[in-house]
């Protein structure tokens, strides 16, 4: 059995019940929906990138303490970096909460380790990269567009 | 079910436990407390059996064979069938089909039986509580024709508004699609009586009744209603079979769901002719072993008999709304009057998902989600609540260690 509070750790908690950036940054130009159709997470990203540099990053939506906390902490880390750096760091975030280290690099995951915790839980790694999925939908994103979610198919509406 | 005269303990629970080798096995380290009945129960050992023997001694095609495995196989899928009529409380064999599940009997209604009837500018009135199952053929079949669906509201205590169903119903409807028990609220819908009010309208009715086998006593035939479906993993039978019953005289009218072997009469290029019901509607092999185990399961039921589980679940019902309701921190959602062994909750500050990843640690199995009923969910202000069910196997010192894992959630996350 796993001892919950290496899932749970304190640093978690914190940016679970005080998330950072949770807002919409001033001249955001690049945002993306992300939805884990299990849970019901949403999460919406919103960045400012100016010559390839995240200047800001906010995410808004509900989730669970590991998403809402991934999401947090994800805004602190890509900020100021390089589109290419906050791609590296992905990766290497997505090693660090699968146990998988294909395709890893040697980004410096800093507070992120608090997540490695997750690789225990193989059901909740989904809560821990919705966000960053949804940072990579929207760093490919068409400025002024919101790019949708990848997993959705289409509608079905008979109102 | 809030009125009985039964004494919960004329059902001798650790019996029934024997019953199910599931149940007596370690998760996590602590012996598994399982409350997921709602998304699937565990299976007795009169099912594994059967469907072992099914398997390993009668096995063979049905309906077609002229050799002596074959016809055993027929007659014990006839059988099957014939168990699954007297459960239902249907008056003929030829008005039960076997379908994989509650969900493939909807969507054979909705192209099989409504299609036909319906149009554009129609309506087809369902309710706020309905399960995806219940809400996802009709859409693709209203956006086909160019018709409504329409949800009947419900109230704060997840019971519906006969008030407003009945204001509901109009000459545009032309189908009433109604779940018997919610999976994700617990509400007992009054079947009864919406049938009656469709009824008395001309409008033909279904009951969705995947949560109610395990729970009730169902009559078909007391209910009045035109179509009822069961799935029978959630009633203690293997997965990938369930039963529809429809009246005798639809069923005939039908045209097929599926084309294949099995439910024609003769075939030729010029054009085939179908087979009576109900083998028009099941094309192809069928799930022979898993008619067999469903009916094997049925039995079972019947042999304890539904008073006394609903006498034992609404026990464990009150008990568990009383001691979990009795934390501050926990909202139970779902409270109407008329309710089943379904105890949908929030609790404050921790997402549903943590609620249940902390539980399983304590090898308390509970759903966490949306419950594939995510209107019944969002007319709360909710997109997940945590989610223990009961079934006749379960007991109150079960209950008492759901109460203290959720207690240690509270915890873990108290600042």
């Amino acid at each position: 059995m796993s001892d919950l509070r290496d899932l749970y750790q304190e640093i978690i908690l914190d940016h679970y019940r005080t998330p950072r950036n949770l807002r919409a940054p001033a001249g955001a130009n690049r945002t993306a929906d992300g939805h884990n159709p299990l849970c019901g997470d949403r999460v919406r990203v919103r960045l400012r990138v100016a010559d390839g540099v995240i200047e800001d990053a906010g995410f808004e939506g509900a989730g669970c303490a590991i998403s809402t906390a991934s999401a947090s902490l994800m805004t602190e880390a890509v900020k100021g970096k390089t589109v290419a750096e906050a791609e590296a760091l992905f990766q290497a975030f997505r090693a660090l909460v699968t146990g998988d280290s294909a395709g890893s690099t040697d980004a410096d995951l800093g507070k992120l380790e608090a997540l490695a915790g997750v690789r225990d839980y193989p059901i909740r790694i989904k809560c821990a990269t919705l966000a960053w999925h949804t940072l990579e939908s929207a760093l490919r994103s068409v400025s002024g567009e919101v790019a949708a979610d990848p997993g959705a198919g289409s509608v079905v509406s008979s109102e | 079910m809030s009125v009985t005269t039964i004494d919960p303990s004329t059902l001798d629970v650790a019996a029934v436990r024997a019953d199910f080798p599931a149940l007596a096995q370690r998760v996590n380290g602590r012996p598994l407390v399982y409350l997921d009945n709602a998304a699937s129960a565990q299976k007795p050992r009169a099912v594994i059996e059967a469907v072992a023997h099914a398997y390993t001694k009668d096995y063979a095609n049905v309906h077609r064979g002229v050799h002596s495995l074959s016809q055993h196989a027929t007659d014990a899928y006839e059988q099957a069938r014939s168990v699954g009529r007297r459960f239902l409380g249907a008056a003929h064999d030829e008005e039960l089909v076997f379908v994989r599940g509650a969900t493939e009997a909807i969507n054979l209604v909705a192209q099989s039986f409504v299609r036909p009837r319906l149009g554009a500018g129609d309506e087809i009135l369902v309710t706020e509580m309905e399960h995806h199952s219940n809400i996802v053929p009709w859409q693709l079949l209203c956006a086909e024709v160019g018709a409504r669906l329409v949800a009947a509201p419900i109230d704060d205590r997840g019971a519906l508004d006969l008030e407003a169903f009945a204001d509901l119903l109009s000459s545009r409807t032309k189908m009433v699609s109604v779940v018997h028990i919610s999976n994700a609220l617990g509400t007992i819908n009054p079947v009864a009586e919406i049938v009656r009010l469709a009824r008395s309208r001309g409008i033909p009715t279904m009951i969705d009744g995947a949560q109610a086998a395990p729970h009730m006593a169902i009559d078909v035939h007391a209910l009045g209603c035109d179509f009822y479906a069961i799935s029978g993993h959630k009633v203690f039978g293997p997965t990938g079979i369930g039963l529809l019953y429809g009246r005798r005289e639809h069923l005939r009218a039908m045209p097929p769901y599926q084309g294949g072997g099995e439910m024609i009469h003769s075939v030729s290029f010029a054009g085939s002719r179908w087979a009576p019901p109900p083998h028009r509607f099941e094309a192809g092999t069928p799930h022979i072993v898993g008619a067999i185990g469903l009916a094997a399961a049925l039995r079972y039921v019947e042999s304890i008999g539904a008073p006394r589980i609903g006498a034992h679940e609404h026990d464990l019902l009150t008990h568990a709304s009383e001691q979990l309701g009795a934390l501050p921190q926990v909202r139970l959602i779902g409270t109407a009057a008329e309710k089943a062994a379904v105890l949908s909750f929030v609790v404050e500050g921790i997402h549903a998902h943590d609620v249940g990843t902390i539980l399983d640690q304590e090898g308390v199995a509970v759903r966490a989600g949306h419950h594939c009923a995510q209107p019944a969910i969002e007319h709360f202000g909710l997109a997940a609540t945590a989610r223990a069910s009961f079934a006749l196997y379960n007991t109150h010192a079960e209950i008492d260690r759901l109460v203290r894992a959720v207690k240690h959630a509270i915890e873990i996350f108290s600042p």
